[in-house]
């Protein structure tokens, strides 16, 4: 069990799509995902991922487009001839089979008669020892999930793909079993492909994540690369929270020389590197200027002078603050945006911030980015209350 | 008073009882005048306990024939009602198709149309055939009137079973057949049974619609009636004692293994 699959290969989605009558689920979209990675498609409901993660099962047909595995074409490939496996939503555990049964039905169905041992392999890896002979009805919503992984991973799959197996899960259960997840990922080394709403699990577990938006990716790459440049207003909201500010260029750099980008809004300057502006920028354009509400350090008015230079400022009043422990976060009224986020961490509280100050918000331009200003500012926010 | 204050208390349990003897009281008669010794060939009159009817339960003329034809057609036309009604019942839960809203209302129209009526029309109709009446005119409208039945009670656990358990039979590798015996079936299994065990007591004991549609045949019902007219074999009783003793034993042992089974699982 633990030594890596040899066979398989990159899954490819070549041009694929569906479409149902006149709705269109997922528009044609090209992907590959690499051997052995923990691959997430990350979206809001009805965002075209598990549809995506359905065609690649075998459990939706394609209406254009191919799905390879390893250089082998399986797009005619019925379900049951994919070596893809698949963990379900609601588990889909045989409500009249007991757990051993359950986990070695895949094994069953291709014919192998001595299942004991991968059986008691399988429960040790979910840790389910005790639990061979209960039916899935007496198990915990937590218990079924590991049986689910159980069952689709005694087959030895190419891919296990993971329809948001963690939904059902309360938040506790839920970070336990995304730790788990990601253990027994790197301990089998087969490819997962997971599809979540949750941009937090997403960004916990996968290497790489695609994010989902109508249909079609809106960006790809590792976690840590869509917050800090996120290429689309989606991406921005959807991962996280970010404070977006439009505002007119003033001077618009140059990528290879190092020149900032200058843009004048809400009465002052911000400054960006025009490496991490992905839009086209021209003097005298629109353009919105992004930054994460953590990167935002907070003054009281009266320490203005103290700010070091260099770095961007915007005045505002506080209307709100909340208190979580580790952090505070305040709401911002300011003039280049209604309700700036800020999160400070609760090191050195200056009393002073209170509802109704005023303060000064600054933070290094390095953590700037920048955003083309012909689309929605609030796309993407919607959707995560939604999803929560 | 104690007496009224224990009334109260136990009104329920009261009110179960009652009804339980309400239905069980025509069994008890039923049995207690099969160990009779009647006078005469009315065997309703209580004369003195006798083993006689017991030791020879075929001691009247045609009473085991009509008993083991009806057990015959009984059979068949479980098997055929529920085999047909099961694949309705999957049909109309899982397809859609241009006439599914016709079937399903006409589905129901044995259900709801007086047995008497359809009786009639079922012997209009072989009649015109040029049918013989006889076994399978018999068989062929018990299998009609069970199937809506059947379709009823498969239905009810069709829709509740949950498509994805099929998905995931596919996705671990069992092949359309496989699917539907591995998961389908054993799932759809108690409405399935519910259904068959339903025809089967319809059609055994149905008396109106075979009446009218079996020619010279007699089933059982047939010719207990028959046989009320001359007089009540005590036989009749016995038969009847009988079946009641087995369905009853059917039921407990049905509980037994249950039991036993959900008391295994939960170790």
């Amino acid at each position: 069990m633990t030594q890596r699959q040899t066979a398989g290969g990159d899954v490819r989605l070549t041009g694929i799509s569906k479409t149902y009558g006149s709705f269109t689920a997922v528009r044609p979209l090209d992907l590959t995902v690499p051997q052995g990675s923990f691959f997430a498609l990350l979206g809001a409901s009805g965002c075209g991922k598990t549809t995506t993660l359905r065609m690649i099962a075998g459990l939706e047909e394609a209406t254009t487009g191919t799905v390879s595995l390893g250089g082998t074409d399986i797009t005619g490939l019925p379900p049951y001839k994919r070596p893809v496996n698949t963990v379900f939503q609601s588990y889909a555990l045989f409500p009249h089979l007991d757990v051993t049964e359950n986990i070695a039905f895949g094994l069953r169905r291709r014919g192998i008669r001595s299942v004991k041992k991968q059986v008691g392999e399988m429960l040790e890896l979910v840790q389910l020892g005790d639990f061979a002979h209960r039916k899935p009805h007496q198990l915990s919503g937590g218990q079924q999930q590991r049986v689910a992984v159980a069952r689709a991973l005694i087959n030895h799959p190419q891919v296990l793909l993971l329809d948001e197996p963690l939904g059902a899960l309360d938040l506790k259960l839920r970070r336990q079993m995304q730790l788990e997840l990601k253990r027994i990922q790197t301990e089998v080394g087969i490819t997962f492909i997971h599809v979540t709403h949750d941009q937090e699990e997403a960004m916990t577990m996968a290497d790489t994540v695609a994010v989902m938006n109508g249909g079609r990716v809106e960006q790809l790459g590792a976690p840590a690369d869509l917050y800090e440049n996120p290429r689309t207003t989606f991406v921005a909201n959807f991962l996280g929270t970010s404070n977006l500010i439009e505002g007119e260029v003033v001077s618009a750099g140059t990528k290879g020389a190092g020149t900032d980008i200058v843009v004048a809004a809400g009465g002052g300057r911000i400054r960006l590197s025009a490496g991490r502006c992905p839009a086209p920028v021209t003097s005298g354009g629109r353009l919105l200027v992004g930054v994460r509400p953590e990167k935002i350090s907070l003054a009281h008015a009266d320490e203005a002078e103290s700010i070091t230079d260099g770095r961007n400022r915007v005045t505002g009043r506080i209307v709100d603050s909340s208190f979580i422990g580790v952090s505070t976060q305040y709401v911002v009224e300011s003039p280049a945006g209604k309700a700036l986020q800020v999160y400070e961490q609760n090191i050195e509280r200056d009393t002073r911030l209170v509802p109704g100050a005023e303060v000064v918000l600054h933070w290094n331009p390095a953590h700037t980015f920048g955003l083309d200003a012909g689309q929605p500012m609030d796309a993407g926010v919607e959707s995560v209350e939604d999803a929560a | 008073m104690p007496v009224l204050r224990l009334l109260r208390r136990n009104l329920v349990v009261i009110a179960g009882l009652l009804t339980l003897a309400y239905m069980i009281l025509p069994n008890v008669v039923v049995m207690v005048f099969s160990f009779n010794k009647p006078n005469g060939r009315f065997n309703y009159a209580w004369q003195r306990f006798s083993l006689d009817a017991w030791k020879d339960p075929c001691g009247v003329a045609d009473l085991c024939g009509s008993l083991s034809l009806s057990l015959r057609i009984a059979f068949w036309a479980t098997l055929g009602a529920t085999v047909l009604g099961t694949m309705i019942a999957f049909a109309l839960v899982r397809y859609r198709f241009r006439a599914r809203g016709a079937i399903n209302a006409l589905i129901f129209l044995p259900m709801a149309m007086p047995e008497v009526v359809m009786a009639a029309s079922l012997l209009t109709l072989f009649l015109n055939m040029g049918a013989e009446l006889g076994f399978w005119t018999v068989l062929i409208a018990h299998i009609m009137f069970c199937l809506s039945f059947v379709v009823t009670a498969v239905k009810a656990r069709v829709m509740s079973m949950d498509p994805r358990l099929e998905e995931a039979a596919r996705d671990l590798y069992a092949g359309p057949l496989q699917t539907f015996l591995r998961v389908t079936l054993p799932i759809a299994a108690p409405g399935i049974a519910a259904g068959a065990l339903l025809a089967f007591a319809l059609s055994f004991d149905d008396f109106i619609i075979t009446n009218f549609n079996a020619g010279s045949t007699v089933t059982f019902p047939m010719f207990v009636w028959g046989s009320a007219q001359r007089g009540t074999p005590v036989q009749i009783n016995v038969i009847g004692t009988a079946m009641f003793v087995i369905a009853v034993a059917v039921v407990l042992l049905g509980q037994l293994i249950a039991n036993r089974r959900k008391s295994r699982a939960g170790k």
